[in-house]
């Protein structure tokens, strides 16, 4: 009631607040062009494009599954109903086609379409806000460079107010600062290329950062921890619950590779995040991880080695699993033994055995959401057959009070750290997303 | 040893193939460890080698036959296409034939099951043995009716006179009428009264697959059966410091550890406890090792690095013909076997006497190893073969035979089964050894290639039993065998240089082969052989000479092939893949080609691609394959195409994803994570299967022929969808970008 | 002890209570169909059926599945009396060497029990967790799309009839 409350606030400001607030709210069309008009691109502006696309995960939204890529249709489920996302491919009825280079950077940087209607903000243009021109132009010339698909995304199931668009006229007056990015002469080039990718195309915040009641972040917890698609999205930087403090190189390997020794395996919506940044330049990358380095340590163990192979240096088995140790009587012990221990005790590192749980960021954190969908899903086998971790998930073997007496003991065990408030309804939840 | 034999008379008998035998020269020792001597009997197939018929073809009482063959079912469907073949030719339906396989106490020796030999050597046997046994059977219709042969008619089992009379096969046999040796004609079916040959005939053994039948070696349940499980060390030359063998003796349900030297094993009541035995034993163990291995990330220089015996295997010509260059060198990882299902072999010595249920490709090699690894008689051992999961070549199954011969020495009476972990299967396989194929060639200024020349490195790859110390057992036990030397399979067939030599007529055109006599990972015989890469290089070679002189690729293969046969089969593909015709569906969209015969001696296949590869992700999706293939006589065409099916689709799974892991000291490629291959996600669309009969001509050899030229096709493809030429296998999505942006 | 329903009878399990249930099934059950292959699920091969979800065998200890019901390839047909997924393999000829293929069915199965209308995507995307070597996969493809064919109008009769 009370968040409906506030909403209809917003649409006041937004429709009745005076002249000031209906002139900021209004945003003029901008004249179709014909897409034939538009000359060769260049080739280099178009890579360029491409590789930007990948490090905003444009397509990651823009893709409904088992449709075509970047022509839209994904359901966004929010807090205050589902989105569906637009198509973006140069289709003149139905994409971006009739849009010119400056009205698709009005979108990108304002949330304004080209008709001059406002867009959700789960499209993040407060982080697009800071793209650069150039960069702006890039991904125009790389969108109108795809091949146009004739898709319609079907309308949004929003309540009221917030289905009436100029509502968000209010949202941005609040919420959205229209500035390009500024680097800092302070820093170097690479710390201020990574700023500039993970606050801007890269908007890492959109979910590693704690939302406040209108679905704006909240500026004052920035990487603080935050939640996507039901995961959580880690805090990052000082907050960060790691059991083992994440430095520059291990968040570059992370990054590129989607896994690490120590921090295990990029799973939910940061494994779309990762595979994304695989294939974008690996400077890139390692400047969001040197940006991502500067925020401070969190106050994990720094002791952990990294497990290396060779003579004297692994646990000498001859396989990859440990047989069953002793089994409690506790129940969630006996799943642990009987269920994972083979794995998990084994003492190998990624990808040849279960990674170690007392290193775990899903076992320490503050929310049980990711141990549970891990439990539940596993790691299923990457999409390409590339060489990836591959855990089974336990979510048809398991039932819920057994999911639940799992996760306790590892908690317990595992983090020593008190049980999480509310696991069963946390399990049930994370079942039913299914 | 088809080729040691050559069909020299063909005559058009009454209704029938009369076809007369006559010895031809000596021939290099193969891959199926037959051959290597002259011709003994002039016999053709495996006939030379046991020429008596009922070696092959029993008839009982009932009338009924039981056929035996030294080869042995893979999952290739040999099973169905022997039994089609004796019906054919015993004029027999296919319910009153049993089949014995591999059994060194029952049938034939033939070697290997290997090299895409089994029809040639085993069909064509029982083919001939077949004919020439029905002609007995109606002679001897003759002898009793007082008839002269030729007024008698065969069907069904059955020979019929022109008065109505009849004599059932059981009747007719008598205790010494198949006990002769076959004789230098056999009276074959024309391809034109074919009922079951060359014809899709359901595989026998699917219904039980499918059903839960017991159908593997992994699922015999003898009573009293222990189970067994090893501990490998964790690098190739471990040896053992410690281990506490008392522990693992204590646990529950464990009947006993066997420690000899550096070989580990546990013996247990029941399957579960083995495992759990195995995994204690393994944690309280100590190894030293030792740095041995090359640096992975620069295999194929490690590789061109080692002492090497050189031949020039072909030489045409003068060398160094100018025109427009081509340079490459290509490169293979070591490739694991992969079998789905890890090995297994059941054993059991009673009396004095071992008997072993193996999937060996070889069981009368095996038997010979391990009588040897134990200091045993060969004739007190006994080697029979059921059927393994897949093997596509050496991989585990004779080391676990080995393993649970040890075993069950150590609990006389007990049958014991022991099954390897995965990760054992994966580190310890005899690998298809990596490779590197350095070629140079020219296209002249008339289009036609002026100079060519291919070199390619490998080790050996054929490291079979034979030798004990070819046993991972045999190497570990105290008093070690020595390791086995390196095997160079000659030319023609040819190992690491198999199909090196080009099919195609090019004026100047040397090949040499470096045999690396070290081996820096173990490895072996896997499907195709060096043939894989040889033909990956030579036909990547071919497109870009093609590219660079503007020329259709498919129109530049056919302007340097003679062999009508290889026109016909490129012609084939091209035309049902619609070549000429082909439509790029969008920038992201490459088309391929590839051909070769497989050794330059068997089948004739040719592959066409379309795959969908966008720059930005390098991910290759394959769309659409059209193959054409010619295995001469087919026997069961449904099952030419599965076989076709398959070895483009693995072939697509070793281009694309697959290379063995190692550091300085292990391998760590132990699973389907850190060794991953095709899944369900990268299948193409649909993939389709041409099949140019050619009946009353030789089988062909048809399961290895597509591996090379699919993953030719696929390295075509992806240059034509990106400019970018792939040298360096696998072509992963990182390489693939890496290359288009170089 | 354990008790499960395998295949419709209730059965006591004597092995101990770590034990995966493939080593149950093939070990003190007689039930060979599932396969060994990798101890991970990584593969595929151990593939069965707990409560209608396709399951991996090797990694299931038996102790948590107390009460439950477990279908094995053993018990959607026989030799002699195939079911409708058997049928479809045995038609399609889709098997080389086979020992993934018990797996799949299983899989297949659920998801044909579930969703009786499964569109070839999602077939596809449900075999992901299977490995086949031989390369059987287009035969695999068909023979569950044969399968689906052929059961569909019985379960929307048993459905309608219920």
């Amino acid at each position: 009631m009370k968040l409906r409350f506030v909403l209809l606030a917003l649409l006041a400001i937004g429709t009745f607040g005076g002249t000031a607030a209906l002139l900021y709210a209004w945003e003029s069309p901008i004249a179709p062009i014909d897409p034939r008009s538009l000359g060769a691109p260049d080739r280099a502006v178009l890579r360029r494009g491409a590789s930007l696309a990948l490090l905003g995960d444009c397509a990651t939204c823009h893709t409904a599954p088992d449709g075509l890529p970047y022509a839209g249709g994904l359901a966004m489920p929010t807090p205050f109903g589902t989105i569906y996302s637009t198509n973006i491919t140069p289709d003149p009825e139905t994409g971006i086609g009739r849009w010119s280079e400056q009205a698709f950077i009005r979108a990108l940087r304002s949330g304004v379409d080209r008709e001059g209607r406002h867009l959700y903000p789960a499209f993040p243009y407060d982080h697009f806000t800071r793209v650069s021109d150039d960069d702006a132009k890039a991904l125009y010339a790389f969108f109108m460079s795809l091949d146009p698909a004739k898709s319609s995304a079907p309308p949004n199931e929003l309540a009221f107010p917030l289905n009436v668009r100029l509502t968000l006229a209010g949202w941005k007056l609040l919420f959205l600062r229209r500035a390009r990015f500024v680097a800092d002469p302070s820093r170097d080039e690479k710390w201020n290329r990574g700023k500039y990718l993970v606050d801007g195309l890269g908007h890492c915040g959109a979910c590693h950062s704690p939302r406040n009641l209108l679905g704006a972040e909240m500026k004052s917890a920035g990487f603080a921890g935050g939640e996507a698609e039901g995961w959580r999205a880690y805090a990052l930087g000082r907050s960060s619950l790691s059991p083992v403090a994440w430095d520059e190189a291990a968040l570059a390997d992370y990054l590129a590779s989607g896994s690490h020794p120590l921090h295990g395996t990029a799973q939910g919506p940061m494994a779309n995040v990762v595979d994304n940044l695989s294939q974008v330049d690996p400077a890139d990358v390692g400047a969001m991880a040197h940006y991502l380095a500067s925020l401070g340590k969190g106050e994990g163990r720094n002791d952990a080695e990294r497990p290396a192979s060779g003579p004297g240096r692994l646990p000498q088995a001859a396989g990859v699993q440990a047989a069953t140790p002793s089994i409690p009587s506790e129940p969630g012990g006996a799943i642990y033994a009987t269920v994972c221990a083979s794995c998990h005790d084994g003492g190998r590192p990624l990808p040849l055995g279960g990674s170690r749980l007392d290193l775990s960021t899903a076992v320490a954190d503050e929310k049980p959401a990711n141990l549970i969908h891990l439990v539940v899903r596993g790691i299923p086998a990457a999409a390409g057959a590339s060489a990836h971790p591959i855990m089974p998930g336990f979510g048809d073997i398991l039932d819920n009070r057994q999911i639940s007496d799992l996760v306790n003991y590892l908690r317990t065990r595992f983090a020593g750290r008190p049980q999480w408030n509310g696991l069963a309804k946390a399990v049930a939840e994370a079942r039913g997303g299914r | 040893m088809m080729q040691a034999v050559s069909r020299r008379s063909v005559l058009a008998g009454a209704g029938a193939l009369i076809v007369a035998f006559r010895l031809s020269g000596t021939h290099a020792q193969t891959e199926t460890g037959t051959g290597g001597s002259p011709s003994k009997h002039g016999l053709p197939g495996s006939l030379d080698d046991t020429p008596r018929i009922d070696a092959w073809i029993r008839i009982d009482a009932s009338g009924a036959a039981t056929i035996l063959t030294g080869k042995a079912e893979l999952g290739q469907g040999l099973k169905t296409a022997l039994l089609q073949v004796a019906a054919e030719e015993l004029k027999l339906p296919l319910e009153r034939l049993s089949l014995v396989t591999a059994d060194t106490a029952r049938t034939p020796n033939e070697g290997y099951t290997a090299a895409s030999h089994s029809m040639q050597d085993s069909g064509t046997a029982i083919r001939n043995a077949a004919a020439q046994a029905r002609e007995l059977l109606r002679d001897e219709a003759a002898r009793r009716l007082a008839v002269p042969s030729t007024s008698l008619q065969v069907r069904d089992g059955e020979v019929f006179g022109a008065d109505g009379k009849r004599l059932g096969y059981g009747e007719l046999v008598r205790d010494q009428l198949l006990s002769v040796d076959a004789g230098q004609t056999s009276r074959l079916t024309l391809p034109a009264d074919f009922t079951v040959m060359s014809r899709p005939v359901p595989r026998v053994d699917i219904p039980a697959k499918v059903t839960g039948g017991a159908a593997y070696v992994h699922d015999l349940r003898p009573e009293g059966m222990l189970h067994g499980r090893v501990v490998r060390p964790p690098s190739y030359g471990a040896t053992l410091r410690d281990c506490d063998v008392a522990r693992v003796e204590r646990m529950a349900g464990i009947v006993k550890v066997v420690q000899d030297g550096n070989f580990l094993g546990v013996i247990a009541e029941r399957e579960w406890a083995a495992v759990q035995g195995m995994r204690t034993l393994a944690a309280t163990t100590n190894w030293i090792e030792r740095e041995a291995l090359p640096d992975e990330a620069d295999l194929p220089a490690a590789l061109m690095n080692l002492p090497s015996r050189d031949t020039t295997i072909h030489g045409t010509g003068n060398p160094g013909a100018p025109g427009i260059l081509v340079e490459g060198t290509f490169s293979r990882p070591y490739l694991t076997h992969g079998s789905i299902g890890p090995s297994c072999a059941l054993a059991q010595l009673e009396e004095g006497k071992l008997t072993l249920w193996t999937h060996t490709q070889g069981v009368f090699f095996l038997r010979d190893a391990i009588a040897g690894m134990l200091r045993m008689p060969a004739e007190n051992v006994r080697c029979v073969h059921a059927e393994g999961a897949g093997c596509y070549g050496h991989n585990g199954a004779d080391d676990v035979a080995a393993d649970a011969a040890i075993l069950a020495v150590a609990v006389p009476g007990r049958p014991v089964r022991v099954q390897l972990m995965r990760e054992q299967e994966h580190a310890w396989d005899p690998f298809g050894p990596g490779m590197v194929v350095k070629l140079k060639a020219t296209v002249g200024a008339d289009g036609a290639i002026a100079d060519w020349h291919h070199e390619v490195w490998s080790q050996s790859h054929m490291m079979r039993p034979g030798p004990p110390g070819t046993l991972i057992a045999a190497r570990l036990k105290s008093a070690p065998f020595p390791p086995a030397p390196p095997v160079a399979l000659a030319q023609p067939e040819g190992g690491g240089d198999r199909n090196a030599i080009p099919l195609y007529a090019i004026a100047n055109c040397k090949v040499v082969s470096h045999f690396l006599p070290d081996m820096p990972l173990r490895g072996s015989s896997m499907r195709s052989l060096g043939g894989y890469l040889n033909v990956l290089s030579i036909e990547s070679v071919l497109d870009e000479l093609a590219a660079r002189s503007a020329q259709d690729p498919v129109t530049f293969r056919l302007r340097h092939t003679e062999d009508p046969r290889a026109c016909e089969i490129i012609e084939t593909a091209a035309s049902r893949f619609g070549w000429t015709t082909r439509v790029k569906r969008s920038e992201s969209t490459g088309f391929g080609f590839g051909f070769a015969r497989y050794k330059n001696l068997e089948a004739w296949c040719a592959v066409a691609v379309e795959i969908d590869l966008p720059r930005q992700s390098g991910i290759v999706r394959v769309r659409r394959v059209v193959a054409a293939v010619d295995t001469g006589q087919v026997v069961n065409p449904d099952g030419v195409r599965n076989q076709i099916e398959g070895g483009i689709l693995q072939s697509i799974s070793w281009t694309l994803f697959e290379r063995v892991t190692f550091d300085r000291t292990r391998v760590t490629s132990v699973d389907w994570s850190a060794y991953p291959i095709m899944r369900f996600d990268s299948v193409p669309e649909s993939v389709e299967v041409h099949l140019i009969d050619r009946p009353g001509d030789a089988f062909y050899g048809v399961a290895e022929a597509a591996q090379g030229p699919a993953a030719a096709a696929i390295a075509n493809a992806i240059r034509d969808a990106t400019g970018a030429r792939m040298h360096e296998l696998p072509f992963t999505a990182a390489r693939i970008k890496r290359a288009i942006a170089a | 002890m354990t008790t499960l329903i395998v295949n419709g009878e209730s059965r006591s399990i004597a092995a101990s209570p770590d034990t995966p249930l493939l080593y149950v099934l093939r070990d003190e059950l007689g039930l060979c169909a599932a396969k060994f292959g990798c101890g991970l699920g990584q593969c595929g091969a151990c593939t069965v059926i707990v409560d209608g979800k396709a399951v991996f065998s090797c990694v299931t200890p038996v102790m948590v599945l107390e009460g439950r019901t477990v279908t094995t390839l053993e018990g959607i047909g026989s030799r002699d009396a195939p079911g409708p997924m058997q049928r479809a393999f045995i038609a399609e000829q889709a098997a080389q060497c086979g020992y993934c293929i018990p797996g799949m069915m299983m899989r297949a199965q659920a998801l044909l029990n579930r969703d009786p209308q499964a569109t070839d995507e999602s077939i596809r995307a449900e075999l992901q967790p299977h490995l086949c070597r031989c390369g059987t996969h287009m035969r695999i493809l068909r023979a569950i799309r044969r399968a689906a064919d052929e059961m569909r109008p019985k379960t929307v009769e048993a459905r309608t009839g219920r």
